[in-house]
């Protein structure tokens, strides 16, 4: 990874735009009930994946939650690997074992990938024990939703975390804006007395930040301060990432409900009309966002956005005919890994 | 006069009845019949008592521990903790505080709450979303157990659940809402402990729970054409449980299955087979079965999930190992 800004914002598009096309590519198998069950898309939270995992080291732990899809493949996982454990699959990052709830990628420094709300607060708090008791300088970075500190164990292990002063960035995705709530038929949101998520761990000492979640040089920016904070010793940091809800993952089913992205509403060639996701389109997306931000540079950089896009949908949809083609594990292994060896 | 009606539409029916009845019963829980299509049948609930149906936040032990203390306080809360697996967030609650108030406190303190949670092999649930807590629980005193299976059971045992002056949990199991069966249009309270015979025969008995009672009964039929007459005995109840009705079965038939959705090491299956050995043993023909789940996690990949979780047709394999020589 390149730290110098101007190629940095390629390097982000490219990965923002391989996880939605990814998710997209997820959405089709889901509605085509390719595989069963409930899932959860990272449609609208791309730019707080990229821009946290490229602040972070390659030796530093994570701890992700049930939307996981984005974390894993920002980190830099197998896009096959991936769909193919999405699809159950003997190919899959877990060999089918977890499924979308559980993509987990320990090569690349992922700790449990859990889709019980809250825990992963409490994990990711033992990694940074752990990181600092080897004393090498490693961190670790918790993704969780909101919804995470409705649960006692945040509030248990924000605490532990604080007084042992752990190594731990703790990452509240926040997209709570726009969303229905199980109370209207919807998904599940943000039930909280506390209208400022930051008082929570602030109430603990724990320093706490906002930042636009679309944004993935803010969300650089926020984590790479944190990190060198947490590796200077001075215990955990919290930020909130916020973003405004996608409409897809308003129902309590997953729909694309925004349509396959096209990138002409970033370069221009396709005109916005008027209709209920406007505003998606023109400010909220991540991706069009940073993509009309990178085209607006010329005809060259414009060019370039659309290789980038044609790109990554090549990358995605071998990925995608690869894992539907590869097979489901033997049932005769069902009862591996139950224990280590 | 009979009808059909769905496992989740008599759910709720029970709730709404409940609460018509008694004002001290409200529900603390927006998605008691979890994710599918029959979820929105609770809206009922809160058309009719918009303030006693509270959206509580995800906190499981939170809601949990406000169930048993609000019941201690006299009145009766029904707290959905939805997915089964999430009941390990409300265990201490559960098992410590709201099991152990009635005896600790030398009689003194009744804890009517009522817990319920979707449990069981949901379909792509994977390790965290597809448990079963019913049979650990067991093995903490104070608690009562409700296993309903049809439409028929869960009305009457959710208004006795309600009713009843101590802490109970009801597990649906997260796959039997949309089954539908007879009701009864005169419908009432079913007494606890007292088990239902759901087919009569000669031959072998099965003891099956909640999802368990569907399969058994789809293997009796199987077991039918093969000229083998099987019993299939639900006891609807774990704690109080009904063991003459399943001693009385045995001695009838001289053969057990005994049926339950669980990993097999302390299973309900394993405590119901050690109470039927104990005191049924003279009547026994031939070795006890037990079909639950290996001591394996649930894969999400689906054709390992179906490789382990209990069917019709690992029933008819147990009956029919035990019933080759008759
Ligand atoms: C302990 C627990 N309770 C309930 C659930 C059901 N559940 C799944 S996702 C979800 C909402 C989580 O919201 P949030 O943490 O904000 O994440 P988001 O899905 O919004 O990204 C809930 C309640 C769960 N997975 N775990
Ligand atoms: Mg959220």
């Amino acid at each position: 990874m390149t730290t110098d800004p101007r190629a940095m914002r390629w390097e982000f598009l490219e990965k923002m735009l391989l996880i939605r096309r990814f998710e997209e590519a997820v959405g089709r198998f889901g509605a085509d009930k390719d595989f069963p069950g409930h899932y959860h898309l990272y449609i609208g939270q791309e730019a707080t994946g990229v821009g946290a995992m490229a602040a972070l080291g390659e030796k530093d732990r994570i701890a992700s939650t049930h939307r996981n899809h984005g974390h894993v493949l920002a980190r830099g996982a197998d896009p096959m690997a991936a769909l193919a454990e999405i699809l159950g699959r003997d190919a899959g990052l877990n060999r089918g074992r977890g499924g979308t709830i559980h993509l987990c990628d320990p090569d690349l420094g992922f700790l449990q990938t859990s889709g019980v709300v809250g825990s992963v607060v409490g994990l990711a708090t033992g990694g940074g024990y752990a990181c600092k008791m080897l004393g090498d300088g490693t961190l670790t970075a918790a993704f969780f939703g909101d919804g995470a500190l409705e649960e006692g164990i945040a509030f248990e292990c924000l605490n532990i975390a604080a007084l042992w002063k752990l190594p731990v960035i703790f990452i509240c995705e926040n997209n709570s804006a726009d969303a229905w709530g199980m109370a209207k038929g919807g998904y599940p949101t943000l039930v909280h007395a506390s209208n400022d998520l930051r008082s929570i761990p602030g109430s603990m000492g724990i320093e706490a930040i906002r930042v636009e979640g679309i944004d993935p040089f803010a969300v650089y920016d926020a984590v790479s301060t944190a990190a060198a904070r947490c590796r200077a010793g001075e215990g955990p940091l919290f930020i909130e990432t916020m973003t405004r809800r996608w409409a897809g993952s308003a129902p309590l089913w997953p729909e694309l409900a925004t349509g396959i992205t096209d990138i002409g509403m970033a370069t221009g060639r396709t005109a916005i009309g008027d209709g209920p996701h406007r505003d998606w389109y023109e400010t909220n997306d991540p991706v069009l966002r940073l993509a009309r931000e990178l085209a607006a540079e010329g005809a060259e950089a414009l060019a370039r956005v659309e290789q980038i896009d044609r790109q990554v949908r090549d990358i995605i949809e071998t990925a995608a005919q690869r894992a539907l083609a590869s097979p489901f594990p033997a049932v005769e292994t069902a009862a591996d890994y139950v224990f280590a060896n | 006069m009979s009808r059909r009606q769905t496992y989740a539409a008599a759910f709720v029916d029970a709730l709404l009845d409940s609460m018509d009845e008694d004002r001290t019963v409200s529900l603390i829980g927006s998605a008691p019949l979890g994710l599918g299509p029959e979820r929105h049948l609770t809206n009922q609930l809160r058309d009719r008592h918009p303030n006693r149906v509270m959206d509580p936040p995800t906190a499981e032990g939170g809601v949990a521990s406000v169930g048993a203390g609000a019941a201690m306080a006299g009145v009766r809360p029904f707290v959905d903790l939805l997915t089964g697996s999430f009941v390990y967030l409300a265990w201490t609650q559960i098992v410590n505080e709201a099991a152990n108030g009635f005896y600790m406190s030398g009689g003194k303190l009744p804890v009517p709450v009522t817990y319920h949670c979707l449990e069981g092999v949901r379909g792509a649930g994977a390790p965290q979303h597809s448990q079963s807590p019913h049979a650990m629980l067991w093995n903490a005193p104070g608690i009562e157990i409700v296993m309903p299976a049809m439409a028929s059971d869960v009305y009457g045992l959710i208004r006795t659940a309600i009713q009843s002056p101590n802490p109970t949990m009801v597990f649906s199991h997260a796959k039997i809402l949309g089954v539908e069966s007879a009701v009864s249009d005169e419908r009432a309270p079913l007494p606890f402990g007292k088990a239902d015979i759901k087919r009569k025969g000669r031959d072998v008995t099965i003891v099956a729970l909640s999802i368990g009672v569907h399969h058994a009964l789809e293997a009796a039929e199987l077991l039918a054409q093969q000229g083998i007459d099987a019993e299939v005995v639900d006891p609807r109840t774990l704690v109080p449980f009904d063991e003459e009705a399943v001693l009385a079965s045995v001695e009838k038939t001289g053969r057990l299955v005994v049926v339950d959705e669980m990993p097999l090491r302390c299973s309900s299956a394993s405590e119901i087979a050690a109470t039927v050995a104990e005191k049924g043993f003279q009547h026994l023909k031939a070795p006890v079965q037990r079909v639950t789940r290996p001591d394996v996690p649930v894969p999400f990949s689906p054709p390992l999930e179906q490789a382990l979780t209990p069917d019709a047709e690992q029933i008819v394999c147990a009956v029919r190992r035990i019933t080759a020589e008759a």
